[in-house]
């Protein structure tokens, strides 16, 4: 773990990338295959839990990412790349605890025993983000000298969401100086865009919540919260907002709609999956990243700026 | 850094003379604000004990009221009601009546982990919060939350295929907490989406519809969760002496 290069990694995907989010999925498998990166899923994998089954108990949450990492054991790789956030922050939760909590680890393994497969044990998998696997795969240089179409001129503001940085013990390995991410402010997609020519706006609410849990349980609450979003990237003079989770992805562009249907607030500002910009700037068509599935219609922006 | 809190003085329990002298001065309004005095009779010695046994609330014991829960968290911004650190401070009094003038919001906590990202304490506000609702839920103090409805229903798909189709969550969302399907702002989407014609995506999305997205082999995974589950809630009833007491 740790000494290898992430050009071949393994890929969880998760439910959403294979419904509501599947324009990222789209995406990402496009931009990693210009960038001349291998991906190769998962076999049979499982739900993680999102943020509901740990409501139910959060042994079974624990249970679920475990499976996936034993699978990803057993399929001979030491690195599983999640894009959704969700599913990130499960795997790494499932790493901590099957690490620190003897209970935890106790009803893994019987569980997993009772379903008939490996038990996984923590140490044998490390869990990457789709940021972390552009960033250290290819790097900003590469990304640079690859760029045909770049981004200059658009402004993008840099969203992240919850759970890319907390609970902060989840993600040992952030905030350990220059070249690591922060769990205060992060900053791998801006690095990425940037390296694609974006002009970053500084954005206060790049770590803020979307309400994406009870996106439909409580939509009044997460209405006012993306509206909080969707207006301080306006009053930072962002063209886009780019994303790195299909949650948030889908809870910005829903209640960006249901905003101006509820509370009568429109708001213009485009939102796009970072992948989708950065497959952009490599010279991929609107089509092969998948922008016909977004609900935010960017083309006509793109198209005022020159990039399609 | 300053906490801005509600006042924990309810307008009922302040008192003023319209016209009072004492002792040759004029107090009258304003002058002879106090606070009504109270007794506490009530206390249920056992909340704390009971929460600290669901998930999430293990570490309840640790809080020292410095109240960066409260400062940190998103649901607070939008509704000064919402107030982890005042709910950790009554359950661990033991002030049940207080706790339950608040029972109808205790459920919005969205999870965004503020609160234990700032805790000094290694508290967990935002499991504390998950054990809270689901502790009033579990003593019938309220129904279940929307919230609740939603991780049911959710967790009932993984559970039972290993996966979860988007659309499924949604139909059942709407039909369980008696909504229409036919949300103005969700038609907006659609057909906002249809103009565009991604025609690909739409049949994904129809097929997925049609044949459930499923872990294949995942019947033992299955009955091992089911059962684990079972165990799960037997314990919480005991914990909470809600045995022999019927309830669902």
């Amino acid at each position: 773990m740790g000494d290898q290069n992430y050009k071949k990694v393994a890929y969880y995907p998760g439910c959403a990338l294979e419904g509501s989010g599947h324009a990222y999925n789209a995406s990402t498998k496009a931009v990693g295959k210009e960038l001349g990166l291998d991906l190769v899923e998962i076999e049979n994998w499982n739900c993680c839990g999102a943020m509901e089954v740990k409501n139910i108990d959060p042994k079974i949450q624990t249970y679920l990412s475990a499976r996936n990492l034993s699978i990803t054991e057993e399929m001979g790789f030491d690195t599983v790349m999640a894009p959704c956030n969700g599913c990130y922050h499960n795997l790494k939760k499932a790493e901590y605890d099957l690490g620190h909590d003897e209970k935890s680890v106790e009803i893994n393994d019987r569980l997993s025993k009772k379903a008939g497969h490996k038990t996984y044990e923590a140490g044998k998998v490390e869990t990457i983000h789709a940021l972390d696997w552009i960033k250290k795969a290819v790097g900003e240089e590469e990304i640079s000298r690859r760029v045909k179409n770049s981004l200059k001129g658009l402004k993008v503001a840099n969203y992240y969401g919850c759970m890319y940085t907390r609970p902060r013990h989840i993600f040992p390995e952030k905030d350990k100086g220059p070249g690591t991410e922060s769990t205060a402010k992060p900053h791998f997609m801006d690095d990425i865009l940037a390296a694609a020519g974006a002009q970053n706006v500084d954005f206060p609410l790049k770590t803020a919540c979307c309400g994406g849990a009870h996106s439909l349980s409580d939509s009044d609450t997460s209405t006012k919260l993306v509206l909080n979003i969707l207006t301080a990237a306006e009053a930072c003079g962002a063209d886009v907002i780019a994303t790195e989770c299909p949650t948030c992805h889908t809870g910005l562009e829903m209640h960006q709609i249901r905003a101006e249907k509820v509370l009568g607030r429109k708001t213009n500002v485009k939102i796009l999956y970072f992948t989708q910009l950065l497959g952009i700037a490599l010279g991929l068509s609107p089509n092969k990243v998948a922008m016909q599935e977004n609900f935010s219609d960017a083309k006509p922006l793109l198209k005022e700026k020159g990039l399609v | 850094m300053p906490i801005h809190e509600k006042s924990l003085i309810r307008p009922e329990n302040l008192k003023e003379q319209e016209h009072l002298v004492i002792e040759g001065m004029d107090v009258s309004g304003h002058w002879s604000t106090f606070i009504e005095g109270r007794s506490l009779t009530d206390y249920n010695e056992n909340m704390q004990e009971e929460i600290a046994q669901l998930p999430g609330g293990e570490n309840i014991h640790r809080c020292w009221q410095c109240g960066s829960c409260t400062n940190a968290c998103t649901v607070n911004a939008v509704n000064p009601d919402f107030n982890p650190r005042y709910w950790i401070y009554l359950i661990r009094l033991g002030m049940e009546q207080e706790l339950l003038r608040d029972k109808d919001i205790i459920w919005q906590c969205v999870s965004c982990n503020k609160c234990t990202y700032a805790c000094p304490r290694d508290v967990v506000p935002e499991g504390v919060m998950k054990a809270t609702a689901h502790w009033l839920e579990l003593k019938g103090h309220t129904p279940k939350s929307p919230s609740t409805i939603f991780d049911e229903g959710f967790s009932g798909q993984v559970i039972n295929r290993g996966k979860i189709e988007d659309g499924l969550v949604l139909r059942d969302f709407f039909k369980e907490t008696g909504q229409p399907l036919r949300q103005p702002w969700l038609e907006t989407m659609v057909l906002g989406l249809i103009k565009r014609f991604p025609i690909f995506y739409l049949i994904r999305l129809g097929w997925s519809t049609v044949f459930r997205p499923k872990t294949k082999g995942w019947g033992r995974a299955r009955a091992a969760i089911n059962e684990y589950v079972h165990e799960v809630e037997a314990h919480h009833r005991k914990v909470l002496g809600l045995d022999g007491k019927g309830a669902e």
